[in-house]
């Protein structure tokens, strides 16, 4: 008996009775529609994380100066500056794994153009700011520093406020904004990054120099950096070696005792973003779990209507083995059929599984990560299924006395 | 001329201890090509068994089985369903075809099992079912056949394969008289051709159409005596005119 013969006799079996097989195979197309929509959606999620990680900046460490302790009194994070401007220059010449560093200084401001105004963030940094954050100048130029040292009133215009400022198509390139009725030379309009990881606008964001900032917007000058620093390291290997020479660095500077808290903190983005994707990780395999016990439920499905199947083709089964088939014969027909049932049902779920996955995606503005890897995992789990389930009951038939078989009644 | 069935001293007992049930006690037969034997005894005599260990259905718990030549007694599940299939046909009181089957699939079914090719499966099937008048009817289903019909079709299943002998129990139970008498005609047409049929029934005019008649009481072969068999074919004749 040929394999396709088995195939066509399996295939006539189950059309006998369609709704039965239909609703079996149900069983296990919900079940591999939701492995494969979970898989997809939990892929689609962790790339999500990775792109905003990645428009972040990854290979980077964030350092906040530490709290305040009056009378035992703690203040929060930020609500002492223990960073000085010669920390600064400290971490970016003496560390030889730090490739750029620079302050942060930030502020809510209204800003004026000729035309319009806009309440924005305003950042004041230095040119090392765009290396760290990786961000070019979609028209014009980045300020330099020539403008840092010289207290330039230069600015660079997020893309957003740039539109919000002088319209969609207007190049503000060489236009004057003001900020706190002090005017400011558009140099260049940055390219668009998009949305933060907490779902911030990253181009609503107006950066001048640090020297311009502190003079003009935060006003006086004074040895603390007023904000964070931002820090990346020559790779993304060094980022924790960086990370462990800046804080010996910066609590010897600070002349800490070896018992006392650090007075700054440094995050580590990497570890952020990793901790991010674990969650994330974990989520996928949650929902796949559950997913996973759909599938089992279908799976049990099939291995029911098989037993029952075998009961009802009892007479059948002593037929076919009084004309000459062998207990593997019996076995391969009724294994064939369970096969043939939960592939159908695998085939089917994949389908389904993909359109669910990309609806999800859609509504949620995530991007489709659809592995073709997947797909195979679902054809191999379904015919696992099949085989799995369909053992035990293709065994019980295989396994049936001729003489018994013929005389059920 | 070689047997192509010999029993020695067949036994076979079925449970334990007390519930010990001895269904054969030393059945001792030969046949020869073209007999045609009918088995008769009243129920609970071991005939039914003994229809078993000739068609290989069942190991007998002692003595020997040769079939064809063949020692075929202590051979296991996967051999004796080549045996089925290779030199033995069946019979049944109620048919026993594929539903939702046409006639020439049904007949084709021992053929699948024994590897032979499709198109000379389909050949040789459509001859069996000419040979035994239901050339015209090879696309029909069970359902859509008579019990005559129906029982011709298993016949032709049985005679597919070329086996030597057929194992026919209680082939014309679910018929009436006249169908049955057509039956027994086709059957005398088959031993004629060379074809060995044993034959289990229960009913003495049945029994009156086999060359050789055996009685089978606690187990045992009481009888076994030569007949002049009625010719059934005449009958039919008698009955059509």
């Amino acid at each position: 008996m040929t394999m396709f013969q088995t195939f066509r006799t399996a295939l006539k079996a189950l059309m006998i009775n369609k709704l039965r097989s239909i609703l079996t195979a149900l069983g296990v197309v919900i079940g591999v529609a939701a492995v494969v929509a979970m898989m997809a959606i939990g892929e689609g999620a962790k790339a999500q994380i990775q792109a905003t990680f990645d428009a972040m900046g990854t290979n980077m460490l964030t350092i906040s100066p530490g709290s305040s302790n009056t009378g035992g009194t703690r203040g929060g994070a930020g609500s002492r500056y223990t960073l000085t401007w010669n920390d600064l220059t400290a971490i970016r010449t003496t560390i030889p794994t730090v490739a750029h560093a620079a302050a942060q200084l930030r502020s809510n401001s209204q800003v004026m153009s000729a035309y319009e105004n806009w309440q924005t963030s305003i950042i004041g940094t230095s040119p090392d700011y765009f290396a760290i954050r990786n961000w070019d100048a979609a028209s014009g130029g980045l300020f330099t520093e020539q403008d840092v040292s010289s207290g330039n009133k230069v600015a660079v215009l997020g893309a957003s406020v740039a539109e919000m400022l002088f319209g969609m198509d207007a190049d503000p390139v060489g236009q004057t904004i003001r900020i706190r009725n002090v005017p400011f030379q558009v140099v260049g309009v940055l390219a668009p990054k998009g949305q933060t990881g907490m779902g911030n606008d990253n181009d609503d964001v107006v950066i001048v120099p640090e020297s311009a900032y502190r003079t003009k917007i935060q006003g006086g000058l004074n040895q603390y950096i007023q904000g964070s620093l931002m820090v990346t390291a020559v790779d993304a290997n060094a980022l924790s070696r960086a990370q462990a020479q800046i804080t010996e660095l910066l609590r010897e500077r600070h002349k800490l005792a070896p018992d006392a808290e650090d007075d700054f903190r440094i995050r580590n983005m990497a570890e952020i973003a990793d901790a991010r994707q674990a969650g994330t990780q974990t989520l996928t395999i949650l929902l796949a779990s559950i997913a996973a016990v759909s599938l089992l439920v279908g799976g049990i499905g099939v291995m029911n209507i098989m037993l029952v199947s075998v009961t009802e083709r009892t007479r059948e089964i002593g037929l076919r083995m009084a004309v000459g088939a062998k207990p593997h014969h019996i076995l391969s027909q009724f294994l064939v059929e369970a096969v043939t049932l939960s592939m159908i049902g695998g085939f089917l779920g994949i389908a389904i599984g993909v359109v669910a996955a990309y609806a999800v995606a859609g509504q949620l503005g995530w991007p489709i990560l659809f592995h073709p890897g997947v797909a195979i995992l679902a054809v191999v789990f379904s015919v696992l299924v099949g085989v799995g389930f369909g053992l035990y009951p293709a065994q019980k038939a295989s396994r049936l006395h001729p003489i018994d078989a013929l005389r059920f009644e | 001329m070689n047997p192509i069935i010999r029993l020695e001293g067949i036994t076979k007992v079925y449970g334990e201890g007390e519930t010990t049930v001895h269904a054969l006690r030393g059945a001792t037969l030969s046949t020869h090509e073209g007999e045609f034997v009918a088995v008769m005894g009243p129920s609970g005599s071991g005939k039914s068994t003994l229809m078993n260990v000739i068609g290989c259905l069942d190991q007998p718990s002692g003595g020997k089985y040769v079939l064809g030549g063949k020692d075929v007694s202590t051979l296991d599940a996967e051999a004796l369903a080549e045996i089925r299939n290779q030199l033995l046909g069946f019979v049944f009181q109620s048919f026993n075809l594929l539903p939702r089957t046409s006639a020439v699939e049904n007949v084709e079914l021992p053929m699948v099992y024994a590897g032979v090719p499709a198109r000379e499966r389909r050949e040789r099937a459509i001859e069996a079912l000419g040979r035994v008048g239901l050339g015209n009817r090879l696309d029909h289903r069970p359902n859509q056949l008579s019990g005559g019909q129906q029982q011709r079709v298993a016949i032709a299943r049985a005679i597919v394969n070329r086996p030597h002998v057929i194992v026919a129990d209680e082939p014309t139970g679910a018929l009436d008289s006249r169908t049955s008498l057509e039956i027994m005609a086709l059957f005398q047409e088959l031993v004629a051709a060379g074809m060995t049929v044993v034959l289990v029934t229960h009913e003495p005019d049945i029994a009156a159409y086999a060359g050789r008649l055996l009685l089978v009481r606690d187990g045992e072969i009481v009888s076994d005596e030569k007949q002049t068999p009625v010719a059934a074919a005449a009958q039919v004749e008698v009955l059509r005119s």
